[in-house]
């Protein structure tokens, strides 16, 4: 599948924006803070920026309000209309402590748990595409949303060593995530790796009866909307590199900095390093989605040859 | 709505495809991009039209594979192998998956007649509907930002303005070698559904679980090659009345 930037852009930024709503919505961060306050501007403008960025691949982004009507059959529609609601209370605990100083429990239980679901249907989008072995799994919106989580808390985590509230519980809580999503993308791949392909050349065509089938002349001499769009795939050996790069950034070296902050204690090396840790998480996040894009196959492809 | 009609539709319309007839000369291919991009929707535009990368929106496409047998040989060496050209377009499928996924209600499939279709003026072009179809069937206008479809030519098959023998796809219309047949797949007694039960159509991916109302007819089994030999042989053996009496002209020059 293609990985569109505008795509990978937005499911990264807007899960590791509702992740950290959930944090916030749990009150985990010390509402009379500076650094909550802007913890809650920094998870508005990357949940904003991302839907954003969702329009940008759109024929016709005028009409994206109609997007908001199919929710009985969409999970795009379902999604769409869960990011509007998930405002609400977002926007009252954002209000109450900005302006108020306080965390309001109804609004951040409503808030957190919102932010999941919301999270949950941008997953299900994918996951429910049959015609995509690699995404048709209960392992997709398992993985979407553990990494959304190990997002917030280790983006929590960075707020809380600002200042914003007790730096150790919310590390450990991040690391913790950080195995969980790593572990469960590691099995979503090696699923991925192995399963066998609901659809083949044989039974796309259904001339499997026959013989074993093959391409012999594409529709067309150049490729199309199709081929660019469901036959991307990336090549194994670089994908093989990727998915390690992403590993490291996204997973083992920010355990291993979470550690080490922890131990430098509360001070400016334990802030710099907090901040390193959501970048290089972001990062190896950014990879892991171009990823889960990249390689995935399309059933289309058995009538192209690929 | 873009939920699925909740009773099968009393009507299903849609194409037969004979694989055994079909030549591959891409005429449907052509006669359906003619008929399309002046008629229900926007045009189906072409980018870099004289150009080296040329590329454009199709609602029918024409494949061509190769089928070998277990022990066969290769196409071009005489082998069992054997070439089937293969016209693949919406199957206007019963429990169409690209029409669930649409977040706006603007692929929906009619209650009357089962017909697949897109209100370009609700698509904002998110592209989803294609990614569900397991087929290919939609491809993205780039010009307009709508997804394209066969429609079944929905503008020709109810149009009394035209010839009743035109109320038919372009498609079907046109075929030179009468590969593609069209009609009403709910009626056990119509043509299509005589002709689908007589050969055996199949489904295109069942496994998908989308239960297209195309079908396609299989290539008939086809008589192995050297079973032929004799008809090519330079014999004249066992020839009989004005052939043997030819032979025995040309014997005697």
């Amino acid at each position: 599948m293609h990985p569109a930037l505008s795509i990978i852009a937005f499911t990264t930024s807007s899960g590791l924006g509702y992740g950290l709503a959930v944090v916030l919505g749990l009150g985990l961060l010390d509402p009379a803070t500076l650094a909550a306050k802007v913890a809650h501007v920094i998870a508005g403008l990357l949940i904003v920026g991302g839907l954003m960025s969702s329009t940008l691949h759109l024929g016709n982004p005028q009409r994206a309000w109609r997007a908001l009507s199919q929710w009985r059959t969409s999970w795009l529609s379902r999604e769409g209309v869960l990011a509007i609601v998930t405002f609400v209370p977002f926007g009252l605990l954002t209000i109450a402590t900005l302006f108020f100083d306080r965390w309001w429990m109804v609004a951040g239980i409503a808030t957190a748990l919102l932010s999941l679901v919301t999270v949950y249907c941008t997953a299900m989008i994918y996951a429910s595409l049959k015609a995509i072995d690699a995404w048709h799994t209960p392992l997709t919106p398992a993985s979407y949303l553990s990494f959304a989580l190990a997002g917030g808390f280790t983006t929590g985590a960075a707020f809380a060593a600002m200042g914003g509230g007790w730096f150790e519980p919310l590390a450990i809580v991040a690391a913790v995530a950080l195995v969980v999503a790593w572990a469960t993308k590691l099995m979503w791949r090696n699923r991925m790796m192995t399963v066998r392909p609901t659809s083949t050349p044989e039974s796309a065509t259904q001339l499997g009866a026959i013989g074993r089938v093959r391409l012999f002349e594409p529709p067309h001499m150049n490729g199309n909307y199709l081929t660019r769009e469901m036959g991307y795939r990336v090549a194994r050996k670089h994908a093989r590199k990727l998915a390690i790069i992403a590993v490291v950034a996204g997973g083992v070296l920010p355990i291993l900095l979470l550690v080490v902050a922890i131990a430098a204690g509360t001070g400016p090396a334990q802030v710099v390093l907090a901040v390193i840790v959501v970048l290089f998480h972001a990062i190896g996040v950014v990879v892991e989605r171009w990823l889960f894009f990249a390689e995935a196959r399309h059933a289309v492809s058995n009538y192209y040859g690929q | 709505m873009t939920s699925l009609p909740s009773l099968p539709t009393p009507k299903k319309l849609g194409l037969v495809i004979d694989l055994d007839v079909c030549v591959g000369c891409h005429a449907c291919v052509i006669s359906c991009k003619e008929w399309n991009t002046g008629g229900y929707g926007a045009a189906l535009s072409d980018q870099d039209p004289y150009g080296r990368d040329v590329s454009g929106t199709f609602l029918n496409r024409i494949h061509t594979f190769e089928v070998v047998p277990e022990g066969g040989e290769v196409a071009g060496e005489g082998g069992a192998a054997r070439i089937v050209h293969f016209p693949k377009s919406c199957l206007h499928c019963e429990d169409a998956p690209c029409v669930t996924v649409c977040p706006t209600g603007a692929s929906y499939k009619r209650a009357d007649d089962g017909i697949v279709l897109v209100d370009e003026d609700k698509c904002i072009g998110c592209g989803l509907c294609a990614w569900a179809c397991p087929y290919g069937a939609r491809e993205m206008d780039l010009a307009a930002g709508v997804m394209k479809k066969c429609t079944l030519c929905v503008d020709r098959i109810y149009n009394e303005t035209i010839d009743a023998v035109d109320r038919i796809p372009s498609c079907v219309r046109t075929c030179p070698a009468n590969a593609r047949h069209f009609g009403d797949l709910a009626d056990p007694h119509s043509d299509v559904s005589r002709m689908v039960a007589e050969r055996g159509g199949v489904d295109l991916m069942p496994e998908q679980e989308t239960k297209p109302v195309n079908k396609y007819l299989p290539p008939r089994r086809r008589r192995p090659v050297a079973d032929s030999a004799p008809l090519l042989a330079e014999n004249a053996d066992g020839a009989k009345g004005f052939f043997a009496w030819l032979d025995g002209v040309l014997e005697r020059i």
